[in-house]
């Protein structure tokens, strides 16, 4: 009985305390509560986002068009695909540069299986040209199951490349920096050596509608035809959008309710003391490499089919947003912190602003040097918010 | 002969607990000042008051005669006083004569053109390291060095700042009988030359060879500065202990059963521990007392699976550890409570339940699909953070590092609990919290033992293992020196041990004196 008491008391002390302490910090003007409330909400990224896009849809009437939604929505999908293994990473306390270039070498590498032709004159720089690829294209080319075997290739390179790098990330005790850098480097060279630096193109039919098939479209305009011409409609859910958002849902369970993920935010937090108390630190190191590699590859099979060709620049100037959208989203670069809900609205902000810059008619270097403004932000703003909760549950 | 530095009733505490209290001494010139007490007596802080290091909160400081208040260790060095730490305080990664050199190179030419002069820098740490008898190249890194090489290092770079006053904090620990004797050479040559030396040790039988003058510190308080001639090592270790214990430690409720739990066969790793053994029962508590250096933390480590040993064999009730780890001592029911909260214990910005779900997660996970049930999970920890009585918010929303040093000790002692082990290793469980935590650790160890566990409690206080323990074995220099059951225990003969002065375990390999 007397154990019991002393527990509620001080818990209830401790309560009226914080209370009145945000009371007592909390401005009168509701309105300012109101703000202060969004600040420290987890879903400040989105309210922002939504803040964001209703003001500059005033001065920008397009950014609202139904068209353009639909465009930016496409734009979304791939790249949260990428963001969601960058977080993971992240989370551990490490950092993973070779996504782009495993994209880039995923996309070239499953292109070349299935391409249904290829142009002798370009491609016969290929070192490939002559023994896996010819004019008759790759060396899936004309099989029925090309695409289910070219996709699960791709898959299959991008989850290694990613534990290669966890082995030596772990076995040989490098800096990830270090390790995903020398990826990043080598695979990218890899994907232009292969390609003779060329785009392959001539992908199956099925390939690409991974990248644009639609489920739910949306015919807006008058119908003057019985037949609606196909660029006409609008699609809103997609199968890109079904791919990253099951993706995505997978990674928030694995991240919030299962043994791994818990096992991932106590490795960044506290490694050393993680491993004392019987956490596989390694094998989940080397576990979330892969699955950032695999992530990468399901990015680049999105973007290839929507671009329809294999590309071997797929990746570049990406990473920045990647990482970005990541960090916009609540995720430290020290590690020990980061959600996957934070990280889509993180993704989502930086498609809107990338949008809106584009819009504006900017530069593509004024673009860049704004992106890492507010990339700066929004780290700077994380810590500032990180603060202030740790403050609230202190008082 | 004048005195070079006297302290006048210095007084300094840290959060409420007092360091230094009231303490007066003096040093004079060509004169060793051996400076004595048991770990946490004060000797350290009143250093690091002396270097600057912190500043008092009372009493004041003489220095050649002057008011001495240094702001920050470069005082000091302007002063000209050396301070050589316990943990050498080199740069691993330079070389000799770039640590000789740190705080100021000699340079040549002037304005934007100023370079370091390395002729001179060659020439100079030449000289000192000549003077301090080390015959390496000023360019050899120290990386490289030994750490008796290393600490003569420090000294030379005292000899190039001419110190006149030189505080050597527990120089000998890592160093060799020959690195020893050799140091004590380059002492009495200073002294000779009429610089003033402080010298912490807690090799009785060496400050008594060397110093001239001896100060026993107990509890932050001087107990007495005298001639070393009115000391001998029994006097010193008497005025070092003292102090009754009663109702500071619960009774024992329960009596060590036959049964062994843990048995360590003649683990060896050079230079670290060598040839212990060590049995822990069901329903033991015992004691692994050991000075600083002794290897009782490194034992520990080996045992859990942190560090690797040569030879020897651990027995976990009954069945050889083949490969000692973390997880195979977890599935062994080994709990380790590490000596470092922050480092080693806690995830500090991760919330309370989760910290203490953390080692039996996979217990309250779903065998196939790993995942976690989340309301068991929480039940779980916030019962055995009530049994700990520990004292927090919501534990699913505040972060350890919110709690007080004493129940963040409670939560780490909790993660260990709810993976339900049989065999725990305490190491220094009670550092740094205060004396209500402590005794509430106390009961919780208490409890372990009359639940029929084994309790390996290793702690640097004396009293606390002497009021908790049924046995406790003595560490020193990486051998077992001594083991007392409760009937034996007495302060005295226990430090005698850890001094190497006596004891009841092997002999061997005990330094004979210079002098």
């Amino acid at each position: 009985m007397s154990t019991i008491d002393e527990r509620v008391e001080p818990a209830a002390g401790l309560m009226t305390a914080a209370t009145r302490g945000a009371r007592s910090r909390q401005p009168s003007a509701p309105w300012m509560a109101f703000l202060w409330r969004l600040l420290l909400s987890d879903y400040f990224v989105l309210y922002l986002t939504i803040i964001f896009f209703v003001v500059a849809s005033f001065f920008f009437p397009t950014l609202s068009a139904p068209g353009n939604i639909s465009n930016q929505l496409s734009n979304i999908w791939p790249l949260l695909a990428v963001a969601v293994g960058q977080t993971f990473v992240l989370i551990l306390g490490g950092i993973d540069l070779s996504v782009t270039s495993i994209m880039a070498v995923t996309s070239v590498g499953g292109a070349l299986l299935m391409t249904q032709v290829l142009d002798g004159p370009t491609f016969d720089k290929s070192p490939l040209w002559g023994t896996l690829i010819n004019e008759n294209g790759g060396l899936l080319s004309g099989n029925p199951q090309a695409v289910l075997i070219a996709v699960a290739f791709m898959l299959l390179l991008g989850t290694l490349i990613g534990l290669w790098n966890g082995f030596a990330i772990t076995r040989f005790k490098m800096a990830p920096f270090m390790v995903t850098l020398v990826s990043m480097i080598v695979f990218s060279a890899l994907a232009l050596w292969l390609t003779a630096s060329r785009n392959v193109s001539g992908l199956p039919a099925d390939f690409v509608l991974l990248g644009k098939g639609d489920i739910v479209s949306v015919f807006l305009g008058p119908k003057l035809n019985p037949d609606i011409a196909r660029r006409d409609v609008l699609p809103f859910i997609t199968y890109p959008f079904a791919i990253a958002v099951t993706l995505a849902v997978v990674a928030h369970y694995i991240l919030g309710r299962t043994v791994f993920g818990r096992h991932m935010y106590s490795i960044g937090t506290n490694r050393r003391a993680s491993e004392i108390s019987g956490v596989p630190s390694q094998r989940v190191i080397m576990l979330v490499y892969a699955f950032s590699g695999f992530c990468a590859a399901v990015s680049a099979i999105l973007y290839s089919a929507r671009l329809e060709i294999g590309r071997p620049s797929l990746g570049d100037g990406l990473l920045m947003d990647i990482i970005g959208a990541a960090v916009i989203g609540g995720t430290s670069l020290f590690g020990g912190k980061g959600t996957i809900k934070g990280t889509f609205f993180g993704v989502a902000f930086f498609i809107l602003l990338l949008n809106i810059l584009n819009a504006m008619r900017l530069s593509p270097f004024v673009i860049d040097a704004v992106k890492g403004v507010v990339i700066l932000t929004a780290a700077l703003l994380d810590i500032t918010r990180t603060r202030l909760a740790n403050r609230e549950q202190r008082a | 002969m004048s005195i070079v530095l006297e302290t006048r009733n210095l007084t300094k505490a840290f959060f409420g607990i007092t360091a230094v209290n009231n303490v007066s001494i003096h040093v004079n010139e060509g004169e060793i000042l051996g400076l004595i007490g048991q770990n946490g007596a004060g000797k350290s802080t009143l250093m690091n008051l002396v270097g600057g290091v912190v500043q008092p909160d009372d009493g004041t400081m003489l220095y050649m005669g002057k008011p001495y208040t240094p702001r920050g260790p470069a005082d000091a060095t302007r002063e000209r006083i050396a301070f050589i730490h316990q943990e050498l305080n080199l740069f691993t990664n330079l070389t000799i004569a770039e640590n000789v050199f740190i705080e100021g190179f000699p340079t040549v030419g002037r304005g934007p053109f100023r370079l370091i002069d390395r002729g001179a820098v060659k020439k100079l740490t030449q000289q000192v390291l000549a003077a301090v008898g080390l015959d390496l190249s000023p360019d050899m890194p120290v990386d490289r060095m030994s750490p008796g090489e290393r600490q003569l290092v420090e000294i030379a770079k005292a000899l190039y700042l001419d110190a006149s006053l030189i505080i050597l904090d527990e120089p000998t620990t890592s160093l060799t009988n020959r690195e020893t004797e050799k140091l004590f050479e380059i002492m009495r040559q200073l002294r000779a030359q009429g610089k003033a030396l402080v010298y912490i040790s807690h090799i009785l039988t060496d400050v008594l060879a060397i110093s001239d003058q001896i100060a026993v510190m107990r509890d932050g308080q001087l107990m007495t500065q005298e001639p070393a001639s009115a000391f001998d090592i029994n006097r010193m270790i008497s005025l070092m202990v003292g102090r009754s214990i009663e109702n500071l430690y619960p009774p024992r409720t329960s009596q060590p059963q036959a049964d062994s739990l843990l048995e360590l066969r003649g683990i060896c790793a050079a230079g670290i521990v060598e040839d212990v053994n060590l049995t822990v029962r069901k329903g033991e508590v015992v004691g692994l007392f050991g000075l600083m250096g002794s290897g009782r933390t490194e034992l520990a480590r080996m045992l859990y699976g942190l560090d690797s040993y040569e030879r020897g064999d651990i027995v976990v009730k009954g069945q050889p550890v083949k490969r000692a780890s973390s997880r195979a001592s977890i599935r062994n029911n080994v709990a380790f409570v590490t000596e470092n909260r922050r480092e080693e214990g806690l995830l500090m910005n991760i919330n309370i339940a989760d910290n203490i779900a953390l080692v039996s997660l996979p217990n309250f996970a779903n065998p196939v699909t790993q995942v976690i049930n989340k309301n068991e999970m929480l039940s779980s920890a916030g019962q055995v953070a009530n049994l700990l009585q520990l004292k927090s918010g919501n534990i699913a929303l505040q972060p350890a590092k919110a709690l007080s040093g004493g129940n963040q000790q409670k939560v780490v002692v909790a993660k260990w609990l709810l993976s339900k082990p049989s065999i725990f290793i305490m190491d220094e469980p009670t550092r740094g919290i205060d004396v209500g935590a402590k005794y509430e650790i106390y009961g919780i160890i208490d409890q372990l033992a009359a639940a029929g566990s084994g309790v390996l409690f290793i702690s640097s206080e004396l009293e606390e293992l002497m009021g908790m323990c049924d046995r406790i074995l003595v560490m020193s220099r990486g051998e077992m020196f001594g083991e007392f059951q409760r009937s034996e225990f007495s302060q005295e003969a226990i430090l005698r041990a850890a001094f190497r002065e006596g004891g009841n375990g092997n002999h061997h390999g005990q330094r004979s004196n210079g002098q």
